[in-house]
């Protein structure tokens, strides 16, 4: 599809151009998110798009679904309720990584506990962007951020692996330089019945690069390129060559029980009663 | 029909809760456990699938109230129950929902705080958290019970108000309310009468999400009706996209507050006030000692009355300031340090006496102390 055609059939044109700075990422996913509903054949008006507060989280106002731009953290707890509501309805959360692993922590790993059918992408830039620069629970060690001024004494997490351990049965990570690969790896999260995880690793040209001389939003995204490595090629790799690298594309697959067929067992088993 | 067709039952008033909630239509429950609330918790684990409704223990009372937010966004009737600490952990959702519009009930079984306080000893501290727990002005509905029926009914009743006024309605019962066996009728299905809220009736082209009708509360379509609409906690216009101008919040603040303000007629039982030149002024379960306490007044030839606030929030105003012209004091026995007190004053505009009586060592305040009291200032 044109992108003509797909801003027209998804966006709320009239709400662009969009808050985003100048070489920020979180474009490139949003357009991402787009096209993988676009290739799933995803119902417009049977789709729900639930963010949390951060830059990220405005994407939904540009997207014409259902859209909930909820309270800091907490989108996967609404859309735990929109779901269980109405299981009819495909729900899809956007959320940054200050949202989703710090404030939002504990909702993530268990919404991942529950195995519910929920899609969430995770817009990593490594900082809390909408707020100016402060560090987040992945921004590396050693990084600066504006409440880092002496480097960050935090080592991040590896929400992949945190979710995974949690009980996600789809993972995986791309990044905004590789964006074939981002578009198939949300698809496919979106097409997985059950929790759902992606993380994108973006770029803050703003904040994280600024603080961190990693220079213009083109030399970031060339710092994406020379840093992912996918899967397979890591797979050969000796431990010490992804020192400072890290891993992109599917990492987990699980089978379990979806939790709202689950619930909805217990309704159709006690009607027999 | 009479009332002999309504079966007659005994039960507490957290269990009376969940009887209210069902006969309203609930769908939705998230809650976390918290004493003296769980039982209400327990009981829809158990009857909601039955109804064709969902039950989620979630994680904590944040993810609870956010989690009954989206489901009455899908079009569930949803509720929550809980108490102090977790009454607190709720309120930025609380502002939420009421940003937002979005209608839902959350119950607030009172016990004894701050902070963890005394988890099974019974208080009325929560009145003010109750008006002004969340940030920023906005609108309230308050309900407090005073018996185990009175649990059901205003239970039905936060429902039909929460749909009808787009609103979070606050059930605010407390401890002894919340664990006390009573028989109660249980009324028949024909007999209550149920509220929704209204839906659009322009197509999907022409919704705006925020346009209120004139008594200010806007038509609301659900997620999933086809009609692709945001929702968001930042101040928006009537398509509900955010604004960022003062005065755009400013238009939609007073919008919110005044739906109600406008709107809703204050809740008051007043009992024997007709003559009275001293009013009692209680709610929830201190009433019911207030009102033997005027009882025991009035076989004394003390011309005593009580007036209970059953909406306590928006607060009687009228009744009290239309008393304050007549009575020669109000009595305010609460048992907090005095919150009820504040607005009776503030109603009563130095007119009339105000005196309290507060007792916050977790027992119940008795009709004698009441009585002394009204002996006192008499
Ligand atoms: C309860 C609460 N605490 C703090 C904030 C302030 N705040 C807004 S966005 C944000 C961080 C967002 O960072 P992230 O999730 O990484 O998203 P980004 O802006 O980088 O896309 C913070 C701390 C808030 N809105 N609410």
């Amino acid at each position: 599809m044109a992108v003509k055609e797909l801003l027209a059939k998804y966006t709320r044109m009239e709400k662009l151009p969009h808050i985003w700075c100048a070489g920020c990422g979180h474009g490139i996913i949003l357009g991402s998110v787009l096209r993988a509903i676009q290739r799933q054949n995803l119902d417009p008006f049977k789709t729900t798009v639930v963010s949390g507060i951060g830059c990220s989280s405005r994407a939904p106002g540009y997207m014409k679904f259902d859209t909930l731009h909820t309270t800091h953290g907490r989108a996967l707890a609404f859309a735990t309720g929109v779901k269980l509501a109405r299981p009819e309805l495909k729900v899809i959360v956007l959320t940054g990584d200050g949202d989703c692993a710090a404030i939002g922590g504990n909702h993530l790993i268990h919404a991942a506990r529950r195995n519910i059918d929920l899609t969430t992408v995770v817009f990593n830039n490594s900082i809390y962007g909408m707020t100016s620069g402060q560090y987040s629970p992945l921004t590396p060690h050693k990084r600066y951020a504006t409440t880092a001024p002496y480097g960050n004494v935090d080592h991040p997490f590896d929400l992949c692996e945190l979710v995974k351990a949690a009980g996600a049965t789809y993972v995986a990570r791309g990044t905004v330089y590789h964006t074939q690969m981002l578009i198939d790896l949300i698809a496919k999260g979106i097409e997985h019945k059950g929790f759902s995880f992606i993380e994108v690793v973006t770029n803050c040209p703003t904040y994280f690069g600024r603080k961190n001389k990693m220079g213009s939003a083109v030399d970031m995204l060339n710092w994406l390129k020379e840093h992912a490595v996918p899967v397979k090629a890591a797979a050969k790799l000796p431990p010490e060559k992804l020192a400072d690298k890290f891993v992109i594309g599917e990492l987990h697959r699980g089978e379990r029980p979806e939790y709202v067929e689950e619930y909805q067992r217990i309704i159709d088993g006690l009607k027999g009663e | 029909m009479g009332e002999n067709d309504r079966q007659a039952v005994l039960m507490s008033g957290n269990e009376a809760c969940v009887e209210g909630a069902l006969l309203a239509g609930i769908r939705f429950f998230a809650g976390y456990p918290i004493t003296p609330s769980t039982e209400i918790a327990e009981g829809l684990a158990k009857r909601l699938p039955r109804y064709g409704g969902k039950f989620i223990q979630m994680e904590d009372e944040i993810a609870s109230m956010a989690a009954v937010v989206g489901a009455s966004l899908a079009g569930a009737k949803a509720m929550t129950a809980t108490s102090g600490p977790g009454f607190s952990l709720k309120q930025e959702n609380i502002g939420f929902a009421a940003m937002a519009e979005v209608p839902c009930v959350v119950v607030n079984v009172q016990r004894f705080g701050p902070s963890t306080g005394l988890p099974t000893s019974p208080a009325q501290g929560d009145i003010m958290q109750a008006r002004w727990g969340t940030h920023g002005d906005h609108p309230v509905i308050a309900l407090m019970p005073a018996s185990v029926q009175e649990c059901l009914t205003l239970t039905v009743e936060a429902f039909n108000l929460a749909e009808e006024y787009r609103t979070p309605v606050i059930l605010l019962m407390d401890e002894v309310v919340g664990h006390m066996r009573e028989g109660i009728l249980l009324p028949r299905k024909e007999e209550i009468v149920l509220k929704e809220r209204k839906k659009p009736t322009v197509p999907p082209e022409e919704y705006l999400p925020y346009k209120a009708d004139p008594d200010g509360i806007p038509p609301m379509a659900n997620f999933g009706d086809g009609y692709r609409y945001h929702v968001t906690g930042l101040v928006h216009d009537e398509t509900g996209f955010p604004r960022g101008r003062g005065i755009d919040g400013d238009r939609l603040v007073r919008r919110l507050v005044n739906k109600v303000k406008d709107n809703f007629v204050p809740m008051v039982e007043e009992y024997l006030t007709e003559d009275a030149e001293i009013a009692v002024v209680a709610c929830g379960s201190v009433a019911r000692s207030a009102k033997r306490a005027v009882d025991l007044g009035r076989e004394q030839g003390i011309k005593v009355g009580l007036v209970r606030p059953i909406s306590i929030w928006p607060f009687p105003e009228k009744v009290i300031r239309d008393l304050a012209e007549k009575v020669k004091a109000f009595v305010v026995p609460e048992m907090n340090l005095g919150q009820v007190v504040l607005e009776v004053e503030r109603c009563a505009c130095g007119k009339a006496g105000v005196y309290g009586l507060n007792r916050i060592d977790a027992e119940l305040i008795t009709p004698d102390e009441i009585l002394t009291k009204i002996q006192e200032v008499k």
